[in-house]
């Protein structure tokens, strides 16, 4: 039986009070809309939520005391975020760990090896599968579709940052990394230049005059 | 105005409308799931579609607007194709549990499967299943069953007004809940049940009790509230299984109150069915002749002004013409229809009546409500006010308790007596607001005037209206809220005492109660009480006599709603046990009396009410305006400042049937803390 009516089985916060940092994004988010208008403003100001959450708790996700909150800052029905919260995979609706492993799995980063990153991520980060956290809290495993940034696929977005060309030994490098406390720079992971092609440049290379 | 080819017949519709509109002023039956004419359109369940010529594909006629020209095929092999994959896509995690499923018989998915699906399954695949969702005590789910038209979402948002459902998750994973286990906060949650076009939203009530084959279907008249709800009795074996509505657009649309819908159980508990008379002290049960006996008796010879007559709420405009008439026989003109203190003035109809009609009030721009709480006292007109509050345009002010949630905005003017008299001076900023609109109303709450101070505040309400641009020509804006079915009749007929008498005083020896609530400690030690109902609460053990009566499932009656609208209800069920027609009661005792009633049918009784009020000839409501502004008596100057209390009474239990009823003692405990009193019984 499908259940994914989370919302009851974890333990959620008793309250959820924006804090100044979150505050100010906020201001600044509402100024994008038209007055009357600021209901739109419902999916930044979840990120907002859950930033703040990772934040205070080291774990990004959004309760529900924190969909109210945006509820009432937007003058929305709360059921209304709730929707919108629990459309998007992006909003964890239950507590994740510090590090939130998110493997591409659509066709092109599959054709390109994504099944090696989701193995590498299982072992390196000792996770059972996806939608698991590893025992120590460290790691959540998730697959997420097309991430946008085939042309260096494989992909493993890591929090908020992308890392590219992945295969299966950056990948466990990249997760001990993680562990012992570091931030790798993201991006491609074989040193190509922005999507550029891989070796340098491929066509073009008879412009006259050059 | 386009003109429009549906499968060869022309017709013209206006500009805007949808294709499924049209398809259906040509005569043509459109399937749909999701689309209903009173919610907005959600396109989704594509059970619609239709072929347009020139157009590529089917489209979902629901959400498709005509065109000038445009020719539509509801037929053609395209769209049969269409209906019969939409059909069998629905169908594929819908479960196959007909047989055990309440919405059997009457569910458009499988009345619709049976007319435009395939005849066999082609999904051999796992199916999915959703756990059932909390809703509350009247509304049982199996989400499994769910087809996501949406449709309650729509109407929680829309019609009630209470945001509270939603769609969650996505995809294959798609639910329709609450997300956080609650029950829905609204009055009107049985018509989840109605528009639901499966089984997964049902009447839990009503959870395997019968199916719609096997049901008496009697048309009806709600009284629980004064709106006058027009309703579908179902019975079978004479017992009343279920009450629906039927739709009235003057009145209800096609919308329900939950305590009219879910009380009937009360019908079957704590009833009176059969007589009692007090032999020292205590009530033992007798026979009617015995108890009539007893009567005839203790009346006979009691001077007229010793007697008086109490009509309660529920009490149907037959009965309470018969016993008008025979306390006019027996030389008594003290009656009383306000046992709540009502300061009502009955000497003109348009005093005590909703003028502005339940309808009218689409048309109106501008409200005030003075001391009442229509979400509790008339859910259902509550619900056409906030149809037109959305519309927009709509200011509406509200004079009573604080922070009161009507499920609309309103501009909260102050508590009571001491705003009223601003108001009614002109010098308060919303006299502004009412003088700038061209069709002003307000609706005074009969619980208002149950104060001392009642006739000032009647009369300060109409000095508003008065003075505010609401009474014109064409047009009545002074609305009174009565509170049940049975009241405005018994101010049509007069049923109030001469100004210098009253239904009890110290002085009466004899009181005959038609289903009135009086308090006990209020009549005279060594009165003789009549009490004749269906429902004996507290009254009831102060009485000589009990004279069982019928409730109104069980009689042909006569009702006006709180419009003065006029309405017949129909016997569904008989009386239990001895319990009689309460005209048919008094018509005996009159009898007995020696002073015979002169009617001895029903039609006979009606002409007796069409010759005592012309009102009663006709049937329905007529919309007026009015030309005489001559106030009720009732003096504006001595209104006090106290605000308008909220009494103590719930919606959930506000008359005897629904205090008899367990379905509505569950809801007074589950809502109970949460739910705003009633104002003022
Ligand atoms: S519960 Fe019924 S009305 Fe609500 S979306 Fe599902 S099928 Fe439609
Ligand atoms: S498929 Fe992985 S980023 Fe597009
Ligand atoms: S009725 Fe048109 S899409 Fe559902």
């Amino acid at each position: 039986m499908v259940d994914i009516s989370t919302a009851h089985e974890v333990a959620q916060p008793a309250s959820f009070e924006f804090d100044a940092e979150s505050n100010a994004a906020i201001e600044t988010i509402l100024k994008r809309y038209p007055p009357g208008r600021q209901a739109s403003a419902v999916i930044p100001l979840l990120y907002v939520v859950q930033r703040q959450m990772k934040r205070q708790t080291d774990s990004a996700w959004v309760p529900l005391k924190g969909m109210d909150a945006v509820a009432a800052r937007l003058g929305m029905a709360p059921i209304r975020v709730y929707e919108v919260a629990s459309f998007y995979f992006m909003f964890n609706t239950k507590p994740i760990g510090r590090f939130h492993l998110q493997v591409c799995g659509t066709t092109p980063c599959w054709l390109r090896g994504s099944d090696e990153v989701f193995h590498a991520c299982k072992d390196a980060a000792h996770v059972a599968g996806y939608g698991q956290t590893s025992e120590d809290g460290m790691f959540t495993l998730s697959e997420v579709e097309c991430l946008g940034g085939c042309v260096n696929a494989p992909i493993l977005q890591v929090d908020d940052d992308y890392y590219e060309d992945m295969d299966y030994e950056r990948t466990v490098q990249l997760i001990e990394a993680l562990r012992r406390g570091e931030r790798p720079a993201p991006g491609s992971t074989i040193g190509r230049q922005t999507s550029a092609p891989e070796g340098g440049p491929q066509t073009l290379l008879d412009v006259p005059g050059e | 105005m386009a003109k429009v080819t549906v499968d060869g017949i022309e017709v013209e519709v206006p500009n805007g409308v949808s294709v499924l509109q049209a398809c259906e002023a040509a005569g043509k039956e459109i399937p749909r799931f999701c689309y209903h004419e009173r919610l907005s359109v959600a396109g989704n369940c594509r059970m619609c579609l239709v072929e347009v010529e020139k157009a590529p594909k089917p489209i979902a006629s629901c959400a498709y607007p005509v065109a000038d020209g445009m020719k539509v095929f509801t037929d053609s092999e395209m769209v049969r194709r269409a209906r019969r994959g939409v059909m069998e896509f629905l169908l594929i995690n819908h479960p196959l549990d007909c047989p055990i499923c309440d919405q059997g018989g009457e569910c458009d998915l499988q009345d619709q499967a049976m007319a435009y699906g395939l005849d066999k399954s082609r999904y051999l695949e796992e199916k999915r299943a959703v756990k059932d969702k909390y809703m509350g005590p009247l509304v049982k789910t199996i989400m499994t069953r769910c087809i996501q038209c949406t449709r309650c979402v729509r109407f929680a948002t829309e019609v009630a007004g209470v945001p509270e459902l939603g769609a969650t998750n996505r995809g294959e994973n798609m639910e329709i809940g609450t997300y956080v286990e609650k029950a829905l906060t609204t009055e009107l949650s049985g018509n989840l049940i109605d528009i639901c076009p499966v089984g997964a939203l049902t009447s839990r009530p009503y959870a395997f009790v019968s199916r719609p084959w096997e049901l008496r279907k009697t048309d009806s008249i709600d009284v629980l509230d004064a709106t006058g709800t027009n309703i579908r009795i179902d019975t079978r074996a004479g017992e009343v299984l279920r009450i629906l509505p039927r739709t009235n657009d003057d009145v209800n649309e096609e919308w329900m109150a939950d305590r009219g819908r879910f009380s009937f159980d009360g019908l079957k508990r704590r009833r009176l069915d059969r007589p009692w008379i007090k032999v020292d002290g205590r009530l033992r049960p007798a026979s009617w002749s015995e108890a009539l006996g007893a009567v005839a008796a203790r009346l006979k010879g009691l001077p007229g002004e010793r007697i008086g007559a109490v009509a309660g709420g529920l009490a149907d405009a037959e009965a309470i013409v018969a016993l008008k008439d025979l306390m006019g026989a027996l030389g008594s003109r003290n009656l009383e229809c306000r046992s709540d203190g009502a300061a009502i003035d009955a000497s003109r109809r348009d005093f005590y009546t909703f003028n502005t009609g339940i309808a009218g009030i689409e048309e109106a721009d501008a409200l005030l409500i003075i001391g009442a709480n229509p979400r509790l006292e008339a859910p259902v007109m509550n619900a056409r006010i906030r149809k037109r509050v959305v519309a927009g345009g709509f200011p509406v002010g509200f004079i009573g308790p604080r922070g009161l949630d009507l499920t609309y905005a309103q501009d909260w003017l102050g508590e009571g007596g001491r705003t009223l008299r601003i108001l009614a001076e002109g010098g308060h900023r919303f006299n502004e607001v009412l003088r700038a609109a061209k069709r002003p109303m307000l609706i005074l709450g009969r619980g208002a005037l149950t104060r001392p101070d009642g006739a000032a505040i009647l009369a300060a309400a109409w000095k508003i209206a008065a003075e505010n641009n609401m009474l014109q020509a064409d047009w009545h804006g002074f609305n009174l809220l009565h509170q049940f079915g049975g009241q405005v009749a018994a101010l049509d007929l007069g049923f109030v005492p001469p100004a210098d008498g009253a239904a009890v005083s110290p002085a009466t020896e004899a009181l005959w109660l038609l289903g009135a609530e009086v308090d006990p400690a209020a009549i005279p030690a060594g009165a003789f009480v009549i009490y004749q109902g269906h429902h004996g609460e507290a009254v009831a053990a102060r009485a000589d006599v009990i004279l069982p009566g019928a409730a109104y499932t069980e009689k042909d009656a006569t009702w006006v709603n709180t419009e003065g609208r006029v309405q017949h209800g129909r016997l569904a069920v008989y009386p239990p046990g001895e319990a009689r027609e309460d005209w048919k009661i008094i018509r005996a005792a009159s009898e007995l009396l020696g002073k015979r009633l002169p009617y001895d049918s029903l039609d006979a009784v009606r002409a007796r009410l069409a010759e005592a009020n012309p009102v009663f000839a006709g049937r329905g409501f007529a919309a007026h305006g009015c030309t005489d502004m001559t106030g009720p008596t009732g003096d504006v100057g001595a209104l006090t400042e106290a605000g308008f209390a909220p009494a103590a009474t719930n919606y959930w239990q506000a008359e005897p049937i629904s205090r008899a009823s367990d379905t509505m003692a569950e809801c007074a405990r589950v809502y109970g803390a949460a739910q705003v009193q009633l104002a003022a019984e």
